[in-house]
């Protein structure tokens, strides 16, 4: 992993002094909320519904122990003994006080943390395949490029005011874990004819109001030429970006004005201007890849009594049906740790769950530990032969939910049970559909089928990428919730489409189980839910849903 | 009372501002004037062969500094507008006008110009602040300064990260 230098050091060491003298100068009258709220936002600080929320950075979605237990030791002494991990891999405390926030900043720059462009209109935490590093199917490690991008975007002198807010995700597996292709800019290293590697280049990318699948401006761009490329869209798009209607200023209302071709000229031209000085010496990006090699795994190890034991114990056999995923090197494996346990709150995750996972990935995980996206956690590097003690540890604190990629992993923003923005609740839509699921053998029989709720049109749920989807929406000050069916979020991204009329809220679950007795009948072979759908269309799952009100 | 702000070396200090912002139709009254791009690019000679005075341009943000290009012989002085502190284009105005078109003369920040963007658009290349929010020069030097390292190439010449690091 990478390791901060002393350079990385000051830089966040003076960032958070800055952010300490602008919480004086608020809490002194000194600048007023107009003008302190751009400030804290690029410190992860929003006001929400009850409370101030602190939002931290974790880059590309790795976390050493260290870290770890500094985040269970913030939620017990400044919130209230639980953080939230989103979908863009950040963890936020949603009961901060104002007057805290700088305390917090120290005890996260002890151990190289921070919250900075966590919010606000900047390019913000860069996201990775949770797997990288272990993935058996990777073309090369993308948190070299990931470490690179954090540097180079960290308080940006020409990118810190953008017309809206920019996410970056970065995957170099056929399999796409990042959603890279509803991102503002989404990069798949690719091998190229030289062997060398480089990128596809997909830009405006995006879900709220209007989704969008990005097209592919650059079918491969030389890695050694990333940062002069990335400077001159983000060029671009701080130039002639709008800026006149927060819901029309990301890049992808841009790219699709102009066209992507259009778009992608306007970059090229831009490109040919900046010229090699934009880019990054070979030797730093050397530095950096040093960083990021393999843990020294030994010889492959024996994988122990793991094969006795899944077939002697269900329940862990379960487990590892589920949340066990190839490694690159034999003996090893890649654990999944859901945050989705049954009835609780999607990417939620107490103070002593925090401390058993840094325990699990210090004792057998090589020190290292991913979240992902879809809200959950990650020990990308534990031997077979430690699977089962690892299971045991997990089990112990309601960590072993044997449910990824189910019908109960499910995706849920916080919606309106914390969020200023939101018209409807998502959490509990979320907690009664997984109770409804809770029996494994059910869930397992369905299979893959990713469900996603977003409280309001900012989509922070990725409802738009859900197989299926839902939307709160304000009916008269009542909750109703959209149902879109048929979005991805990986290498065959696609936007859901609306099934139907808005349903109330107690005919949700309902409706999902519905649509999955739909698609068990008319499955064949090993049809997973969205291969069913593309091949028979809505009709089906819209008569099973809204077969009573005709 | 002084409202400008120049960076004087690694410091800042209250300047006297000598130009007149003139709009389209006023007269010229002689002496230093700040005119608007478009006046600019119609009178640019007339107004670069004053008997007396020196001449600057203002840009808004949606204004192209590519229109300046072979043109800025004559102006000692670029004013950005920010007419919101929350628009950025102005940072890259700035920056490609010192590292792409060359200029030397001072690049001045005017409208909604707060101390808290002191650092970015020192790196940019601003040398000049007219700031809306009551700092003076010791803010300003102290907040310019605030940093100090920085991770990318600009157009402060300053030596980001991965150099430093090669350097030893």
């Amino acid at each position: 992993m990478y390791r901060y230098d002393a350079v990385d050091r000051a830089v966040l060491a003076d960032r958070t002094a800055e952010f300490r003298d602008q919480v004086e100068r608020r809490l002194s009258g000194e600048l007023t909320e107009d003008q302190f709220k751009p400030l804290r936002l690029m410190n992860g600080l929003y006001l929400q519904l009850h409370a101030y929320m602190l939002r931290v950075a974790v880059p590309y979605g790795s976390l050493n122990p260290v870290q770890m237990r500094a985040l269970a030791d913030i939620a017990r002494r400044f919130d209230r003994g639980y953080g939230h991990f989103t979908t863009r891999t950040n963890i936020q405390f949603n009961w901060v006080r104002l007057a805290d926030a700088p305390d917090i900043l120290d005890a996260l720059a002890a151990v190289d943390l921070h919250a900075i462009q966590t919010s606000g209109n900047c390019i913000r935490n860069v996201t990775a395949d949770p797997y990288a590093g272990a993935a058996a199917d990777e073309l090369e490690d993308p948190r070299v490029w990931c470490e690179a991008i954090r540097q180079w975007s960290s308080l940006h002198p020409e990118f810190s005011f953008l017309p809206r807010k920019f996410k970056i995700a970065v995957t170099a597996s056929p399999h796409d874990r990042t959603a890279a292709k509803v991102h503002d800019i989404g990069l798949l290293l690719r091998r190229g004819r030289d062997g060398e590697t480089g990128f596809e280049v997909i830009v405006g990318g995006g879900m709220g109001r209007t989704p969008h699948v990005g097209p592919t401006i650059k079918a491969y761009l030389p890695s050694d030429r990333l940062f002069s490329y990335l400077e001159a869209i983000l060029r671009v798009y701080n130039r002639h970006g709008r800026r006149d209607n927060i819901y029309k200023a990301r890049i992808k209302i841009l790219v699709s004005a102009l066209g992507a071709e259009a778009f992608a000229r306007e970059v090229e031209a831009e490109w040919e201007r900046i010229g090699t000085d934009g880019d990054l010496p070979r030797a730093e990006v050397d530095r950096i890849r040093s960083a990021f090699t393999t843990p020294d795994l030994g010889g492959a190890p024996s994988s122990g009594d793991f094969e006795a034991r899944r077939a002697a114990e269900p329940a862990f056999a379960r487990f590892v049906r589920n949340n066990l995923k190839a490694h690159l090197r034999p003996g090893y494996g890649i654990v999944d740790i859901s945050l989705k346990g049954i009835g609780e709150t999607p990417g939620d995750i107490s103070a002593d769950q925090m401390e058993v996972v840094a325990d699990l990935a210090e004792r057998f995980g090589q020190g290292d530990i991913r979240a992902t996206h879809e809200q959950n956690l990650v020990l990308p590097h534990v031997r077979l032969e430690h699977v089962h003690e690892v299971w045991k540890g997990l089990a112990a604190v309601g960590l072993a939910t044997p449910n990824i990629n189910l019908i109960s992993d499910i995706i849920a923003c916080p919606g309106l049970d914390y969020c200023a923005l939101a018209n409807a609740r998502a959490i509990c839509v979320a907690q009664d559909i997984a109770r409804r699921f809770e029996a494994p053998d059910r869930a397992e029989a369905i299979g893959e089928l990713k469900i996603k709720i977003s409280g309001c049109i900012n989509a922070c749920g990725h409802h738009h990428v859900g197989h299926i989807g839902i939307l709160g929406v304000d009916k008269k000050g009542e909750e109703f919730y959209q149902l879109t069916l048929g979005g991805s979020g990986a290498e065959d991204a696609a936007v859901g489409k609306m099934l139907g009329p808005a349903l109330p809220i107690d005919r949700v679950t309902d409706a999902v189980e519905a649509i999955v007795e739909a698609y068990l009948r008319e499955r064949t072979g090993g049809e997973r839910f969205l291969d069913t759908l593309r091949r028979t269309g809505d009709a089906p799952f819209r008569e099973a849903v809204y077969a009573d009100a005709h | 009372m002084p409202t400008l702000i120049r960076r004087e070396g690694a410091g800042c200090a209250w300047a006297d501002d000598t130009f007149v912002t003139l709009e389209d139709e006023a007269p010229d009254p002689g002496g230093d004037v700040i005119v608007t791009l478009s006046r600019f690019l119609a009178e640019g000679e007339a107004l670069a062969a004053r008997p007396a005075g020196r001449l600057g341009v203002r840009l808004e943000p949606e204004d192209e500094v590519e229109a300046l290009e072979g043109r800025l012989a004559p102006v000692v002085l670029v004013a950005l507008s920010f007419p919101k502190f929350r628009d950025g284009r102005p940072f890259t105005a700035a920056r490609l006008l010192r590292t792409r078109l060359g200029f030397q003369g001072e690049i001045r920040a005017v409208g909604d110009v707060l101390r808290d963007q002191a650092g970015f658009m020192v790196r940019c290349g601003f040398d000049a602040f007219v700031p809306s929010d009551g700092s003076g020069p010791e803010a300003w030097a102290l907040a310019a300064a605030r940093h100090r390292h920085v991770y990318q190439r600009a157009a402060d010449g300053r030596a980001p990260a991965f150099l430093e690091r090669q350097g030893g």
